[in-house]
């Protein structure tokens, strides 16, 4: 067996390989349907309908998307610059607090400035967060996976003690949950009678605007550099060190943002279970989407159509909702492999 | 009866032929040479043999057994051995170590180290090939490198070896040593298959060239009846000639040097290099790789600071260097290694032609915005003044041949109308028209009123197109030489360390 590069990608190839590579994951998967002993078709038509068959559930589905496609961009962009951010979970906790600080009360704007201003906070929050790792990089040449990661750990732990101690809500009766952000700071409902907010609005255009900025803009041609080759960069004269800086805050500032959509949003109020690892899948939506910013909407609805769905899967049949998380292994296990068949060809002799 | 015969091989990767029905014999007791301009299908062919990679046709038969494809180990125990153009050793480990790796079974729990020593020092003595078996590989020459690589080969039991470029990193003292102790092999029954593209090497060591060009095998000549002229035909398959510079008065002086030093740690990389390159012409400098050149021309690059002495630009001190400053300043540079330091390979052709004009009009609106239009513009015409070949601007220049990504960073350099350039091995790896084109818009700079450093290893280039030029020995500069004024002899025993040839 022998592996070649391509030297013509054609356009076909690059939308076809992903969307096989998903059927395959979905043919595997119904392996495991079969085994609990369910209709394959009948299970997956529960849970298309689930995640897309009313109203209702494409509302539920939209809404879980919003928060993966901040952290899904924030995983793209860093990736792109080969800065490994695995902190989007912290990050988004930090954007989370910011809305808590400033938006239950400390700061009353109108509602036209307020949701701005409280997405421009849950943004510097999650920069802040990753100020450490950052610096910790480029002076010091501490690997970013480690630092990024474990700090997620402090972080929840941080919050999880501010939740216990000084940021509960007395009115919450205990439980340790953060008082809700102010009228004039909740997103505005986008669909009467759902829990889809304007957040979601503001996700595609982060999507958008990271787009642009990746494709027309000398930034955007600093962060592909870099990530493509950093000694090239180099020698061509762009800092990577800044580069290093401008992907990071723009990483964290952007899952810092998922935290506001959740805590202003969907939630309300900030408690300890904000995010199911939003942070976390928001890697798998960036891989999914070939870190095309773009992508990373379909990508993201994609994934939160799969959880969605699942959930109601599971009520109608007798199918445990993990089935998302093994379906969406798979997805992202097959996506990879394809994109490989995007790029090279294999012999077989 | 032939020892070892190459049938018929054709090897493609995708749409490239790199070996095109080729065939090779060799016997015992003989020195077969094997030419070719980089890309000819040398290596592949050799990579083969050895069980690298498979063949698509054709079949290798050593002592009239045919080898199975793709098993390296079965072409080392049939005694085929080769020694890499880029040395295959553990830095971390002893030379003794280094020539047992692999040779020891799993399974066995005594130790054969003393067996191992009694063994190489028996092979050390018989074919003159003197190492101390416990010195670590980081402490040894490049020369002595090259001799544990042959000694590891030997301890195999080779019979047939095969040298990939081995005199690529020697000095000309070296590959004397070198060529000595190969004779005295072949003397003892071995065979020999030398690669290279050094012509007078090929005619001092070999009994027989086979040619090879673009994959193809294009002549077979017994070496008492070929010459230089003859042997680079039938290598190019046309006449080349290569420009040769033409006397000039040179200018003013646009860069100077005085007493600067680099360290690391406790390692003097650099020590008090002192130069001045003027307008107009061409400084070379000599030397044999690792001597220091790679820091000289990181510092040139404005990659890398020094720690004292005296840096100045067009009679100014510099100060606080970065590549964008050097760039911004009037400096031109074409680094060693064209793909991963001189272009950005993921990234289309037209984005690395404008990598060193970032934020710069006309290619950039408002300083931060690319103009697509005028970016591809001036791409259009940087094509096709320099003739870069390419499917189109926007194939990733990683696709590139050498010849024309050199093209691209030469036209990138000289678009920014540069009043010095650092050309760093600006020629290696390119086949003959390449060159020419190099060297000809080098010479053209100079014309120019341009100052130029030329970093080269190659001698035949700094003699041909270099006004002055200096050695660098351990990361020492001797003084500039009049090129007109000495020879490649000279030169050679100075690339060695003997600073006394300087007079």
């Amino acid at each position: 067996m022998q592996i070649e590069p391509r030297e013509n990608i054609s356009p076909w190839r690059v939308v076809l390989a992903p969307v096989t590579a998903i059927g395959v994951a979905f043919f595997l998967c119904s392996f495991l349907i079969a085994w609990t002993g369910e209709s394959i078709l009948e299970a997956y038509g529960f849970l298309f309908k689930g995640a897309f068959g009313s109203r209702f559930a494409l509302s539920e589905t939209l809404n879980r998307a919003t928060p993966l496609i901040f952290t899904g961009l924030a995983a793209a962009v860093a990736f792109r610059a080969k800065f490994w951010n695995i902190g989007a979970e912290g990050q988004l906790y930090f954007g989370a607090l910011a809305a808590t600080l400033v938006g239950t009360g400390a700061i009353n704007l109108p509602p036209i400035l307020m949701v701005p201003f409280l997405f421009v906070a849950g943004a510097f929050a999650g920069g802040l967060a990753l100020l450490g790792p950052v610096f910790l990089k480029t002076v010091l040449k501490v690997d970013e996976v480690v630092t990024t990661l474990l700090l997620n750990f402090v972080i929840l732990l941080f919050i999880n003690y501010l939740l216990e101690g000084p940021l509960r809500d007395p009115m919450s009766m205990g439980w340790p949950q953060a008082a809700s952000v102010i009228d004039a700071g909740v997103l505005p409902a986008l669909m009467e009678r759902t829990r889809l907010h304007i957040g979601f609005l503001v996700a595609i255009g982060a999507a958008i605007f990271v787009w642009a900025l990746m494709r027309f803009t000398i930034w955007g041609y600093e962060i592909r550099a870099v990530g493509a080759n950093a000694t090239g960069a180099r020698f061509a004269g762009i800092s990577i060190n800044k580069t290093v800086f401008l992907v990071a805050m723009l990483s964290g500032g952007l899952a810092g943002m998922a935290g506001i959509t959740e805590t202003a949003g969907t939630k309300g109020y900030l408690t300890l279970d904000l995010s199911p690892g939003f942070g976390y899948s928001g890697i798998a939506v960036a891989m999914l989407a070939n870190l095309n910013p773009l992508g990373v909407v379909i990508s993201a609805i994609f994934l939160a159509g799969i959880y969605v769905g699942a959930d109601s899967m599971s009520r109608a049949v007798n199918i445990p909702t993990y089935i998302a998380d093994v379906l969406v292994a798979l997805s992202v296990l097959s996506v990879l492999v394809s994109l490989m068949f995007v790029q090279f060809k294999v012999r077989w002799r | 009866m032939a020892n070892l015969k190459i049938s018929n091989v054709t090897k493609r990767f995708g749409s490239l032929v790199a070996n095109d029905d080729v065939s090779l014999e060799v016997s015992e007791g003989e020195v077969v040479a094997l030419l070719g301009e980089n890309g000819a299908g040398k290596t592949t062919l050799m990579n083969i043999l050895f069980g690298h990679y498979v063949a698509d046709e054709g079949t290798i038969e050593i002592d009239g057994v045919t080898l199975p494809p793709g098993s390296t180990d079965a072409a080392i125990k049939a005694g085929v051995g080769m020694v890499h153009q880029h040395f295959t050793l553990a830095d971390n480990m002893s030379v003794l170590e280094n020539i047992m790796l692999g040779t020891q079974s799993l399974w066995s729990l005594k130790s054969t180290v003393g067996k191992a020593r009694q063994k190489m020092e028996d092979l050390a003595s018989e074919y003159n090939l003197h190492v101390n078996p416990d010195a670590g590989i980081a402490d040894l020459s490049v020369g002595e490198r090259q001799r544990v690589e042959i000694l590891k080969v030997l301890y195999r039991g080779a019979k047939i070896l095969i040298l990939d470029e081995p005199t690529a990193v020697l000095t000309p003292a070296e590959t004397d040593q070198l060529l000595a102790n190969l004779k005295n092999m072949v003397a003892s029954g071995m065979s020999i298959i030398f690669i290279s593209h050094k012509l007078h090497e090929v005619l001092a060591i070999s009994d027989r060239v086979t040619v090879l060009r673009h994959g193809a095998m294009v002549g077979e000549i017994a070496t008492r009846d070929a010459d230089k002229a003859i042997l680079a035909e039938m290598m190019v398959g046309r006449k080349v000639t290569r420009p040769k510079a033409q006397i000039l008065e040179a200018g003013e002086s646009v860069l100077e040097l005085e007493n600067i030093c680099v360290a690391k740690k406790d390692a003097k990389l650099l020590s008090d290099v002192s130069l001045t390159i003027r307008c107009n012409e061409i400084v070379a400098i000599a030397g044999v790789a690792g001597n220091g050149q790679r820091e000289l021309a990181e510092l040139l690059s404005g990659l890398r600071s020094w720690d004292s002495g005296e840096f100045r630009f067009e009679g100014s001190a510099v100060t606080h260097p970065s590549a964008r400053k050097f760039l911004t300043l009037g400096f031109g540079r074409i680094p060693e290694d064209r793909h991963h330091t001189g272009t950005v390979g993921e990234m289309t052709v037209w984005e690395n032609l404008l990598s060193e004009k970032l934020g710069q009009a006309p290619m950039w609106k408002y300083g931060k915005f690319i103009d697509f239009a005028a970016s591809r513009k001036k791409a259009a015409e940087l094509i096709e003044q320099f003739d870069i070949r390419c499917n189109s601007m926007e194939t990733p220049a990683r696709l590139l041949s050498g010849g024309n990504m050199q093209k691209l960073i030469l036209a990138r350099t000289l678009t920014a109308s540069p009043r010095f350039i650092l050309a760093n091995q600006p020629v290696r790896g390119l086949d003959e028209g390449a060159i020419a084109f190099v060297h000809e818009q080098l010479l053209e700079a100079r014309k120019n009123g341009v100052g130029i450093l030329l970093i080269s290893e190659d001698l035949d280039e700094i003699f041909s197109i270099a006004d002055r030029v200096a050695v660098i020995y351990h990361g020492r500069i001797s003084p500039l030489l009049d090129v007109r004024k000495t020879n490649i002899r000279q030169i050679g025993a100075m690339m060695g360390g003997d600073m006394k040839a300087v007079a």
